[in-house]
């Protein structure tokens, strides 16, 4: 025991602070109970959390046009959309380089269906592009090999390339961090292949386009750089570096070749690459279509976002996007629209059973649960699917009502595959979640509080009205956030009995996931929807309080 | 103030049965009357009929059998809330969501009472528990005493001529219990409202009422004053169950004078005075106040018989001693006497002869 006279800070018996001796003791008991929540901590950390941060990533996440096309993009940032022209001759060059490597790796086309969702039509630009990259190559091929044989075999061309001399590690190191960008490939291997330094200062870009083609070579085909001829984009490569090298100063490898591929350059058929580009598809040309490049070109983009309440970008900045392609907010709307009509409903049947449940004696109140229950132990799609047998125009509401004469039998109502279905199907499926919170706050309200308020000369509906409803109100608030929240995100029955006018957010999320691929608007989209959630639920804690919550 | 109905009763229990099931009674054949401005109290261990019998006095309950009259008029088929009887509940059941001022308002609210009206009544509702402050306050933010105060008032804003109370001080602790009895009582005096009061501890109910009606089994045993009901209990459950009481039993011998010989079963003889036997050869359970017997010979009354007593056990409480006795082979008999300088503390094992006046000693029903 310390002495409460002394100074400073208390000790414990032996002498140490009290505070580290009882941080000491309490130390073993917090480390077991976080033994005892590690797994449960990991499970939920590996399959919640991380799958769910790595979704909401991709909402913003636009890697892929700056890795699948870096050259184009970095030429592309001097380039002003505004003047109404397309871009200079250096941007196509870089493109067709760029494109050759990707068209290879069949890259192309992700690229080409990432930047369809903002401008359509450039999927299929890309697509068929892709294909026509190698006609370049072939003429300028066609001609180097008149000029020496030998420079149509990758034997020769390896060994020219290698040259000798100290090599460029670096060239090898960027391309390969450029070739992994793109296809996210483990680009660790050794590719068997290094340029000269000489060579490389000699003929960069031939150097370039030599280096790529050894890079997808070694690590996308796992072939032997030496033994396999290089690509028609070399030889552009090699005829734009021999216009201007100063080939008479090399003494490498092959440096004869390369003195008559010089003198025999006239005889090459010199194309523009903006007319070659031109000559596969005019589009080419449009400036818009290079606009929409340079705008999704930054990793990260608001694009999603933007799409995903209506809006695009434009040169002259955020604008709405064409009404007929305006479909988010919409959805967004009816799907708030819908969850409140059925939390509403929800709250009008489920209050009186659970009244009922709440004031009946023990032993009836448990089984008539059950029956609140039984709903949870029948599959979600039988559910679904009976009221798909219920309401539709030849069901059994139908049938009903025609027998009894009340509906023509040419006038059957439609009840399915739209809101109305929509909304009587996922009351009943969400109704428990409202009753139970409902049922056990009433059951903590004391019959004395309506006997009191009787007393005190309230009739029934005041004594409920002022007394009894305002001690409920937890109990509806509780409900209505689950069954809101549970709506709001809802999937399978809106997909069911929905149709065309019933379906909510989530299944154009479900879309975008599973048909359109277009993962970013979807993450966007989902993105949203757990923003509105939170948000609703901040404003529950500020209007009525998350404490007044109670389910139980 | 309405007519007073010809016997004078302002509340009218007659004939009144209850039953929840069909199959026993709950109440069996209540008859009771209540003249304005008394407070009487219900008193009964529980299960005994009383907590029902405020509640079919309440309307929450219906009589299965009987009438019940309020200022003479029938009330059987009028709802609660339409009854005007104030009551306060066990657990107060002070509206949680309301503050003290709105729960005291409720009550006028219904009564279509204007706002400066209610703000007055409230106030002087307030100022009469001495809550004036608390006005604010929610329940949850007060102490059970102060919840209690706040019951009351409410049962009371509204000018009730009739309050029930149904165990009003169950939750509270014993020292603010009895500070709430002199409360209570002195309240009902001072509005001169008419008082039912429900409780199961005695000494509540022979503190606070002008008279005490005793509940066993559906039926009132006795309905008396505090003192008639400790001093002359009717029959041997009240002598039971008010207060401290010994019981002998035996057979009357004979019976004279107003005066009843009883042979206790081991053969000794006791002088009683007769209450429900009526001839020699009945079986009879005696019944004496602690504080009635005696034991100093020089005060015992001449004739008088005695008996002869082992003391088992001597407890000093301060004010008072109370000696555990072995009489006629019933070992608790219990003996209270006053701590003063003249009284002989007894010893465990000391033998003494005991006796009572006749009076004291009541003869009751087996």
């Amino acid at each position: 025991m310390s002495d409460a006279t002394q100074d400073g800070p208390v000790l414990a018996a032996d002498g140490t602070p009290l505070k580290r001796s009882l941080a000491r003791a309490l130390r073993m008991q917090k480390l077991r109970a976080l033994a005892l929540i590690a797994p449960l901590l990991l499970f939920v950390l590996l399959t919640f959390i991380a799958p769910i941060a790595d979704m909401l990533f991709r909402s913003v996440e636009n890697q892929i046009v700056s890795a699948t096309m870096p050259a184009t993009v970095r030429e592309l940032s001097d380039w002003d959309g505004t003047t109404g022209n397309p871009p200079g001759e250096e941007v196509f060059k870089a493109l067709y380089f760029d494109l050759f490597l990707a068209a290879e790796a069949k890259e192309h086309t992700k690229l080409g269906t990432r930047l369809n969702y903002e401008k359509t039509g450039v999927s299929s630009l890309f697509r068929s592009s892709g294909r026509k990259l190698d006609d370049l190559g072939k003429d300028y091929q066609k001609a180097f090999k008149k000029i020496d044989k030998q420079l149509d075999e990758g034997e020769f061309w390896y060994t020219m390339m290698t040259g000798s001399g100290p090599a460029s590690d670096a060239l090898v190191t960027a391309r390969k961090a450029r070739f992994g960008d793109m296809t996210d490939e483990s680009t660790k291997a050794d590719i068997g292949f290094a340029p000269s330094q000489a060579i490389t200062d000699l003929l960069p870009l031939t150097a370039l386009a030599y280096t790529d083609f050894a890079v997808f070579t070694a690590i996308a085909d796992g072939d032997t750089v030496a033994e396999e001829d290089p690509w028609e984009a070399v030889y552009v490569a090699l005829a734009e570096d021999l216009a201007t090298a100063d080939v008479a100063a090399y003494t490498g490898p092959g440096a004869d070749v390369l003195q008559a591929a010089q003198a025999g350059l006239d005889t090459i058929p010199v194309t523009s690459y903006t007319a070659f580009f031109e000559d596969i598809d005019k589009d080419w040309l449009d400036p818009e279509v290079w606009e929409t490049v340079k705008m999704y070109s930054p990793k990260y983009t608001n694009g999603y976002f933007l799409n995903a309440v209506d809006l695009q970008k434009s040169p002259d900045g955020i604008e709405p996007r064409p009404e007929n392609q305006q479909i988010y907010m919409k959805l967004f709307k009816r799907t708030m629209f819908m969850s409140l009509v059925i939390t509403g409903s929800c709250i009008l049947l489920g209050y009186p059973v659970a009244w009922i449940l709440a004031n009946l004696p023990m032993r009836t109140a448990n089984l008539l649960m059950i029956l609140v229950l039984l709903p949870f132990w029948t599959s979600l799609l039988v559910r679904t699917s009976a009221w798909k047998v219920m309401l539709q125009q030849q069901g059994v509401i139908n049938d009903v009502l025609v027998w009894l004469g009340l509906v023509a039998d040419d006038a059957r109502l439609v009840m399915i595959n739209n809101q109305f279905g929509t909304i009587v199907a996922m009351t009943h499926i969400l109704l428990p979640f409202m009753i139970l919170p409902l049922y056990s706050v009433m059951q903590t309200i004391p019959p004395t509080y309506l006997r009191a308020a009787k007393s005190l000369g309230a009739t029934n509906w005041t004594a409920f009205w002022r007394v009894y409803f305002p001690q409920s109100v937890p109990g509806i608030g509780a409900g209505s956030i689950l069954v809101f929240i549970l709506s709001i995100g809802y999937y399978i029955t809106p997909e069911i009995v929905g149709g065309t006018t019933g379906t909510f957010i989530s299944n154009r999320i479900a879309y975008h996931i599973s048909s359109s691929l277009n993962w970013g608007l979807a993450a966007a989209l989902g993105t949203i929807l757990l923003g509105v959630v939170l948000l609703l639920y901040y404003v529950y804690d500020k209007i009525v309080g998350i404490d007044n919550v109670k389910l139980g | 103030m309405a007519d007073v109905s010809s016997d004078g009763a302002f509340v009218e229990f007659e004939r009144v049965q209850k039953s929840y099931d069909g199959e026993n009674l709950v109440v069996k054949d209540l008859n009771l009357a209540l003249p304005k401005g008394e407070f009487l109290t219900m008193l009964g261990p529980s299960g005994s009929g009383k907590t029902t019998c405020l509640m079919m006095l309440a309307g929450f309950e219906t009589a299965t059998h009987g009438d019940i009259r309020l200022d003479g008029v029938s009330i059987n088929n009028i709802p609660p809330h339409k009854r005007g009887i104030g009551m306060v509940f066990q657990n107060y059941a002070l509206f949680p969501h309301m503050t003290v001022a709105e729960n005291l308002s409720f009550p006028l609210e219904v009564r279509k009472m204007g706002k400066s009206e209610r703000e007055e009544k409230v106030k002087r509702a307030l100022d009469m528990v001495q809550m004036g402050a608390f006005g604010g306050r929610r329940p949850a933010q007060m102490s059970g005493g102060q919840q209690q105060r706040i019951a009351l008032a409410r049962a009371l804003v509204f000018e009730a001529e009739l309050v029930l109370m149904d165990e009003p001080l169950g939750a509270l602790d014993k020292q603010l219990r009895e500070h709430m009895q002199f409360e209570i009582k002195r309240i009902a005096d001072n509005l001169g409202i008419t008082v039912v009061y429900v409780t199961h501890d005695q000494t509540e109910a022979l503190t606070m009422s002008d008279r005490v009606a005793v509940f066993d089994d559906g039926r009132i045993q006795q309905l008396a004053p505090p003192d008639k009901l400790y001093e002359e209990p009717e029959n041997s459950f009240v002598a039971q169950f008010i207060g401290e009481n010994n019981t002998l039993e035996g057979t009357v011998k004979e019976i004279a004078n107003g005066k009843a010989l009883v042979e206790l079963d081991d053969g000794e003889l006791i002088d009683c005075k007769p209450i429900n036997v009526s001839k020699p050869g009945e079986r009879t359970r005696v019944s004496i106040r602690p504080e009635r017997v005696e034991y100093n010979k020089e005060r015992l009354q001449e004739g008088v018989h005695t008996l002869k007593a082992e003391v088992m056990e001597f407890i000093y409480m301060g004010d008072i001693f109370r000696t555990r006795l072995k009489v006629a082979g019933n070992d608790e008999f219990v003996i209270k006497t006053r701590n003063a300088p003249d009284v002989e503390r007894l010893t465990p094992g000391q033998q003494i002869e005991i006796g009572w006046l006749p009076e004291d000693c009541r003869a009751l029903d087996a």
